[in-house]
């Protein structure tokens, strides 16, 4: 079972026939601008001694996240990471919300319990990850387990990092997600660096995907800056597992376009390296796309542009004007009550 | 009311339990077929089939990350690990996600781990050890170690109802060794809630799990002596009755907690620093400790019998406590 690279998205055609009308291509786009956009955000934020604790992009990693976002269905879960903003935009995050939780306050998803991207809205069917990579794969292989025991037809997306797939995490999920045959497809952000470690000293084979093989699954290596790309195989994998036939390993290929976090200029990466993959920019790239392929006239990008401008503005004042916990609250919910358990996904 | 063991009394209740609940199901090491390496769930994969009592591979990290995500997808899983010591491989799932995930994503996590703990048999330094302490300092865990057949399977329904990862350890030394009548119908156990194994007031001995087998019999020479000693079984450590320890600590004035864990920040030490803070004017002695030195469990019987305390280790120190 050798490892298959994708190739390209070309024609609006091909997009067609992967599911995607064109309404649907011009939400791609928004997504993909709100994503970045509220990570640029983020940064002056920082900057202006808004954002306690440190700051974590995924600049580059737009088209991935939006990409696999953007295949899942209804119904289905996940366990986004920090390079993914682009997932909790798709699956309908309000972004005043993700702004409240950069700043600590009461509105964020987790209320100020926790930071950065280490949150999700379990309504929208994501939970929040935690910092020990990829320590989620196994929650998400979890909820698959529970789909597969159930007989429902829903899909469990979990994600990882090319660093984080050398712990025993990743290992122990692809193994029981293979003996099982479970619902769930493994996305792999490869940005090329975890932290400042090149691929080469992180996996010895060519490919995270070729691993798959190792499971008894499938394993694909997409372009991770070709948004199209990207939903075609997410969709592919998805609907393969929801029709039970199994896992998948997703490769998304891209590179870490800033440090690690606020405080890393990256030094380490090679600068003709960023060179080449900023010619590549994800959302550059699709925004040309839209203009050959799929007539995106200049009023309707201006358009766009513009009521992501005045959406992400109206969030930050929302989220500056929500209040900071009430340190009287501390201990509360470090246990649930049996009516926390009345909420729709425990049912 | 049937007699049953320790261990028939666990089976029998989460056989009860998974009867009347369809979402809850087992996932574990050899637990299908061959029915766990105890045989708590022997016969358990024929009536409720290979999809709800799952041979999982070697995995313990799969198995309590995969109980806590199928718990947040509305199942409720019950884990087993083989042994409560390979809980190790699974710290992270439980410690890093299980416990802090409704704190910071409020979202229930209602899984149980069971866990067959504490030793006897030499079972050596990796199939003997209590580790019901490492947890009880990780906020979000609730942890049980059930004394007797009857609260074996009352706080095992009580841990699968909760909302929240129960750590339920339950004692392989008891499994076949203690028996006691036990309701045939369902029944629930509340947590936080001590029970008086023995009743007294000269001195109160504060305990759980096996030890408190250990304590009854000691408890039972010292009354040859004339020396009445109180027996509490907390039955659950997190949450503990600090309410029932303090009153009985009042009212006895002297006290001796006593765990088969290490010594060096064991649950014991919580007791005591408890006590010393709120019902010290009411001690007529210092708070006794009687633990397992700080060592690995040894495997030769002489070594792990030096290791474990004993009858006589705990009537000693009651007497010491009683002449005080």
């Amino acid at each position: 079972m050798a490892v298959r690279e994708a190739e390209p998205v070309g024609s609006l055609q091909e997009v067609k026939e992967a599911g995607l009308d064109r309404e649907d291509l011009l939400g791609i786009y928004r997504h993909m601008l709100i994503t970045r956009g509220i990570e640029e955000r983020g940064h002056i934020l920082y900057k202006q001694g808004k954002i306690p604790g440190s700051f974590y992009t995924g600049r580059g990693n737009e088209a991935a996240a939006v990409g696999v976002g953007t295949a899942m269905g209804p119904n289905d879960v996940g366990t986004p990471l920090h390079r993914d903003m682009g997932v909790h935009i798709t699956r309908g995050v309000e972004p005043w919300r993700i702004f409240a939780q950069y700043m600590g306050r009461e509105g964020g998803p987790t209320r100020g319990r926790d930071g950065n991207v280490h949150m999700a809205v379990p309504e929208l069917g994501l939970h929040p990850m935690v910092s020990h990579l990829p320590a989620m794969l196994p929650v998400a292989a979890g909820m698959a387990l529970a789909f597969k025991i159930r007989g429902d037809h829903r899909v469990a997306v979990g994600w990882f990092g090319e660093g984080a797939a050398a712990r025993g995490d990743a290992h122990e999920s692809m193994n029981m997600a293979g003996v099982r045959q479970l619902p769930i497809v493994f996305v792999c952000d490869n940005n090329q660096w975890a932290y400042s470690t090149p691929t080469y000293l992180s996996y010895p084979v060519e490919h995270i995907a070729d691993r798959a093989a190792a499971y008894g699954f499938d394993g694909v290596v997409v372009d991770g800056t070709d948004v199209l790309a990207v939903f075609r195989e997410a969709r592919r994998a998805i609907e393969k597992a929801r029709e039970g036939g199994g896992p998948t390993v997703l490769e998304c290929l891209t590179l870490r376009m800033e440090g690690h976090a606020v405080h890393d200029d990256a030094f380490y990466v090679p600068k003709e390296m960023f060179e080449q993959w900023a010619a590549q920019d994800p959302i550059e790239r699709y925004r040309s796309w839209l203009h050959d392929h799929a007539g995106m006239s200049d009023d309707e990008e201006g358009d766009i542009t513009s009521s992501v401008k005045r959406l992400l503005n109206d969030a930050l004042e929302r989220a500056e004007e929500s209040l900071l916990p009430d340190p009287a609250g501390l201990v509360d919910g470090v246990f649930a009550s049996p009516e926390d358990l009345d909420t729709p996904h425990h049912k | 009311m049937p007699e049953l063991t320790y261990i028939q009394a666990i089976s029998e209740g989460l056989r009860q339990e998974m009867r009347r609940d369809q979402r809850v199901f087992v996932l574990g090491e050899d637990v299908g077929v061959y029915g766990g390496a105890f045989k708590v769930t022997l016969g358990f994969q024929e009536e409720f089939g290979p999809w709800r009592v799952i041979d999982t591979p070697l995995s313990e990290t799969a198995i309590v990350g995969g109980a806590t995500g199928s718990a947040l997808m509305g199942l409720r899983p019950v884990a087993e690990m083989q042994f409560a010591d390979f809980i190790s491989c699974a710290w992270d799932q439980l410690v890093t996600v299980a416990a802090k995930q409704h704190f910071r994503g409020s979202t229930p996590v209602p899984i149980v781990v069971r866990l067959p703990s504490g030793g006897g048999f030499s079972g050596g330094p990796f199939h003997s050890q209590n580790p019901e302490s490492s947890f009880a300092h990780i906020p979000g865990l609730k942890i049980v170690c059930p004394s007797t057949p009857h609260d074996a399977k009352g706080l095992l329904a009580s841990a699968i109802e909760d909302p929240n990862p129960v750590l339920y350890f339950e004692h392989k030394h008891l499994y076949r060794r203690i028996k006691g009548e036990v309701p045939e119908e369902r029944y629930t156990i509340p947590f936080g809630e001590a029970r008086v194994a023995r009743e007294g007031d000269d001195a109160v001995v504060v305990t759980w799990g096996a030890m408190v087998h250990t304590a009854l019999e000691a408890a039972s020479e010292l009354a040859n002596d004339g020396t009445e000693v109180e027996i509490l079984d907390l039955r659950t450590l997190i949450p503990w009755d600090r309410e029932r320890v303090l009153e009985s600590v009042r009212r006895c004035s002297k006290v001796l907690v006593l765990h088969e864990d290490t010594r060096t920040g064991g649950f014991g030490a919580e007791i005591a620093a408890t006590i010393a803070e709120d019902a010290f004017e009411h001690l007529d002695a210092p708070v006794k400790r009687v633990a397992a030195p700080d060592t690995p469990v040894p495997f030769s019987p002489v070594l792990e019998k030096a290791y474990i305390p004993q009858v006589e280790d705990v009537t000693g120190a009651l007497r010491e406590l009683a002449e005080y």
